[in-house]
C-alpha cells in the first residue's frame, strides 16, 4: 500500500456525488429513490462508514423546526437576523418547510430524537428568539443508520479517491470529476450527466493554537477541496470574508456544546463567574462578545456547569463524551478536570470556511445549485446560512432530487482531454521530484500565515502583507513540494486546496469595505457596518485566470424583517445592573 | 534540501495481543477518516504510520477485539 502506481480508468454515471458525510449520503439516497433506473456514484476520499463531521454521530439537532414549537417564517426570520441580514431567504425558507419530513424520514432509519412524557418531541430553547434545538438519544449511530440505506438503495461507492479538478464541457456545463485514488495514485475519471459536491467544510485554514496540523475544530479530512474545486471549475462563491470561527474547549478544540449543556442550565461565564451574553447560540456578533472579554480583564472565558446539581453535570459529561467528539472525556481525564467541579476553559477556534455555521460557501439557490448548469453543491460548503447537520440532510436530499431530474433531461457533456492529462501532471508533479519541501512544512507555513494576518481583527495591510507571502508559498509548493508515497501525495493535493481557500479568504475580506457579522468580519480600519453600500452578497470567481469579486444584490425578503429586530443579534451583551 | 527523520509521538496505540490484522483484518485501517493507520510488514500488526490523528475514535470504536486506544496527541493533551 502506499507504492504510487501510474492508471487511468473511467467510469459513467448519471450523477456523481463527492463526499461521503453528511449531505452526500443523503443525496444519493434520494436521486436513486426518485429514479431506481439511474447509476449514482458516491465518491469519498476516506470511508463513507466514518467520513465526515459526524464521523461519530452527534447529539442532536441544532435548527429543527417543528410544527408546535416552531415555524419556517420565525425560523427564516432568526437566520436573516442571525446572519446580518446577507441572507437569500427562498434557501432557508424552503429548508425550513422540508426539514421536519427529513427529521421523519431520518427517525424511521432508526435514529431517535428526544421525546418528552406526552410523546412530544423535547424541543430546547438555545437560540437568541425561538426555540430549535432537539437531542438525540442515540446520535452516535448515524452514520451506520445511513450506511445501511446506502446499501440498500445499492448507492455505488467508491472510497479513498479524492476528486481534485470538475471537468466542464465546451458549453459551460457539468461533465464529471477526475479523482486520485489515495492509496495509490491512481487516476479514476468519473463522467457524469450532473455532479453534487458534498465536500465539507475549509477546515485545515487557520492554524489551532496547539499548533497540531491535524487539531482542528473540523474533520482534518475536510480541507476545502469543495471551495478550491468549484473556484477552478468558475463557479462563484459567495461571503467567504464571513468566516467561521466557533467558540470551543481551549486545546482540545471540540465543541464546549451550549447547544447541549445551556438548556439544562450551563453557560459561558468570565474568570469572574460572571455570565457576560444572553444567548449562547453561535454568531459572529456573539464571538465579538465572546472574544472581548476574551481579551479583557475578566478573560479567559469558560464553560460554567460547576453550579447544577452534581447528576445533572454529570448527565451533560456522558452526553458529551460519547458522541461527535467522545475523546473529549479523555482530555478531561488527563487535565483532572470534572464538569461537576471545575469551570472548563474555553477559547476561540482557528478561521475557516463553513456556512453549517457561518455563510461561507459555493453560491447556491433553493435547489442547491451553483452558478455552473448541472453542478450542485449541499452541506457545510454550499451557501445556506447557519446550516448545521439537519441543513446538510435537507438540502443533500433536495440537490439528489432535482440533480436526478437533471441528469434524465440531458446528455453526457463533452470535456477537453487534455484537461485530464495537465491534471494528472498536476498533481504528480511533487512525485516527480528527488528531494524538496515535504506537503506538511509547506502546510503549516500556510495555516501560520493565515494566524498571523488573517485572523481577525482584519487589517488591510497585514491581509496585503499575507497575499505576498502566499505567493512565495506557492511558487515553493508549485516547484519544491515532494511527495514520496500515495498518502503524502494525497497531503501535498490537499495543500493546494488549503493555498486557495487563504488566497479566497484574503480577497474576498479585503472587497467588502465595513465590518459584518461580529468577529467573523472585523474590519479594524473599516470598523462600522455600512447598510447603504454593502448589505449585498460578495461573490468570488475566477476570472481570466485570476480572482474576482463582485457586489451580488440579495434577494427580496419572503419574510420582512422589522426595524427593530434586524439588530437583535447586536444585543447580546448583559447589562450592568444599575 | 535534504529531508530529516524528526522522531514524533503518535496517540493511537495497538495491542498487539489483541489485534487479530495477522487474520486479515483491516477494520481500524479501513475506517480512519485522515487513513493514518497500516498493518506492519514486520508484525502483521495494525499501527499508527502517520501522526496526522483527529482523536475522534472510529478507529477504536469499530476494532472488534478491542485492541485500539486513543489517546489525546500530546501537543493538546
Amino acid at each position: 500500500m502506499d507504492d504510487i502506481r501510474s492508471g487511468l480508468s473511467e467510469v459513467e454515471c448519471d450523477v456523481l456525488i463527492i463526499g461521503g458525510g453528511t449531505a452526500g449520503p443523503m443525496a444519493a439516497y434520494k436521486a436513486r429513490k426518485k429514479n431506481p433506473d439511474a447509476t449514482v456514484i458516491l465518491l469519498e476520499k476516506a470511508n463513507v462508514k466514518r467520513s465526515g463531521a459526524i464521523s461519530m454521530g452527534m447529539d442532536g439537532l441544532n435548527n429543527a423546526v417543528i410544527p408546535g414549537h416552531s415555524t419556517p417564517e420565525q425560523y427564516t426570520k432568526e437566520i436573516t437576523i442571525a446572519n446580518d441580514g446577507i441572507c437569500d431567504q427562498a434557501a432557508v425558507y424552503k429548508y425550513a418547510q422540508n426539514c421536519y419530513g427529513i427529521i421523519q424520514e431520518l427517525d424511521q432509519f432508526g435514529i431517535r430524537f428526544q421525546k418528552d412524557e406526552n410523546g412530544e418531541y423535547d424541543v430546547k430553547k438555545v437560540h437568541h428568539m425561538g426555540a430549535y434545538v432537539l437531542p438525540m438519544p442515540n446520535g452516535e449511530t448515524v452514520k451506520k443508520a445511513l450506511y445501511r440505506q446506502l446499501r440498500r438503495m445499492r448507492v455505488l461507492i467508491s472510497n479513498r479517491f479524492m476528486a481534485t479538478r470538475l471537468l466542464t464541457g465546451k458549453s459551460g456545463r457539468a461533465a464529471g470529476a477526475i479523482a486520485v485514488n489515495t492509496r495509490s495514485g491512481e487516476f479514476l475519471v468519473i463522467k457524469a450527466k450532473a455532479v453534487i459536491m458534498c465536500m465539507g467544510a475549509a477546515g485545515r485554514l487557520g492554524l489551532p493554537t496547539s499548533g497540531y496540523l491535524f487539531g482542528t475544530y473540523e474533520n482534518a479530512a475536510n480541507s476545502g477541496e469543495g471551495y478550491a474545486m468549484a473556484y477552478h471549475a468558475g463557479a462563484k462563491l459567495a461571503n467567504l470574508e464571513c468566516f467561521q470561527i466557533n467558540p470551543l474547549i481551549k486545546d482540545y478544540n471540540g465543541p464546549a456544546c451550549a447547544y447541549v449543556a445551556g438548556p439544562f442550565g450551563g453557560y459561558t461565564a468570565n474568570s469572574q463567574n460572571e455570565r457576560f451574553i444572553e444567548c449562547d447560540y453561535w454568531s459572529g456578533q456573539m464571538m465579538q462578545e465572546f472574544y472581548n472579554e476574551l481579551t479583557s480583564g475578566k478573560g479567559p472565558v469558560y464553560l460554567k456547569l460547576n453550579h447544577l446539581h452534581e447528576d445533572t453535570a454529570n448527565h451533560i459529561e456522558q452526553i458529551l463524551h460519547t458522541v461527535e467528539r467522545p475523546t473529549r472525556g479523555r482530555f478531561h481525564d488527563g487535565r483532572g478536570t470534572r464538569y461537576a467541579r471545575d469551570m472548563i476553559e474555553m477559547h476561540i477556534s482557528e478561521i475557516g470556511f463553513c456556512s453549517g455555521h457561518s455563510a461561507s460557501g459555493v453560491y447556491v439557490d433553493e435547489f442547491a445549485r451553483t452558478t455552473i448548469p448541472g453542478l450542485y453543491a449541499a452541506g457545510d460548503m454550499a451557501s445556506v446560512p447557519h446550516n448545521y447537520m439537519l441543513g446538510a440532510f435537507t438540502n443533500g436530499a433536495v440537490a439528489g432530487e432535482d440533480a436526478i431530474d437533471f441528469a434524465a433531461q440531458v446528455d453526457f457533456e463533452d470535456y477537453d482531454g487534455e484537461a485530464i492529462a495537465a491534471e494528472q501532471e498536476r498533481v504528480l508533479a511533487p512525485t516527480r521530484r528527488e528531494d524538496g519541501i515535504p506537503p506538511n512544512q509547506i502546510e503549516y507555513k500556510i495555516r501560520r500565515l493565515v494566524n498571523d494576518y488573517l485572523q481577525p481583527p482584519k487589517v488591510t495591510k497585514k491581509y496585503e502583507i499575507c497575499q505576498s507571502r502566499l505567493a512565495e508559498v506557492r511558487e515553493d509548493m508549485q516547484n519544491a513540494m515532494i511527495a514520496r508515497d500515495a498518502h503524502e501525495l494525497m497531503r501535498a493535493t490537499e495543500v493546494a486546496s488549503i493555498l486557495d481557500c487563504a488566497d479566497m479568504a484574503a480577497f474576498a475580506s479585503l472587497f467588502r469595505q465595513e465590518s459584518r457579522w461580529g468577529l467573523y468580519h472585523w474590519r479594524v480600519d473599516h470598523p462600522e457596518r455600512n447598510e447603504e453600500q454593502w448589505k449585498c452578497h460578495v461573490l468570488l470567481s475566477k476570472q481570466d485566470g485570476a480572482m474576482a469579486c463582485e457586489k451580488h444584490p440579495i434577494q427580496p425578503y419572503i419574510i420582512p424583517i422589522a426595524d427593530d429586530e434586524k439588530d437583535a443579534y447586536y444585543n447580546q451583551r448583559i447589562q450592568a445592573q444599575a | 534540501m535534504p529531508l530529516a527523520n524528526t522522531a514524533t509521538s503518535v496517540p493511537v496505540v495497538v495491542d498487539e495481543d489483541k489485534c487479530i490484522a495477522d487474520k486479515g483484518c483491516t477494520v481500524c485501517v479501513d475506517v480512519c477518516p485522515l487513513d493514518v493507520l497500516r498493518i506492519s510488514d514486520l508484525t502483521g500488526k495494525a499501527y499508527m504510520k502517520y501522526d496526522e490523528c483527529w482523536y475522534c475514535m472510529p478507529c477504536e470504536a469499530d476494532c472488534p477485539t478491542g485492541a485500539v486506544t486513543v489517546n489525546i496527541p500530546y501537543l493538546l493533551k
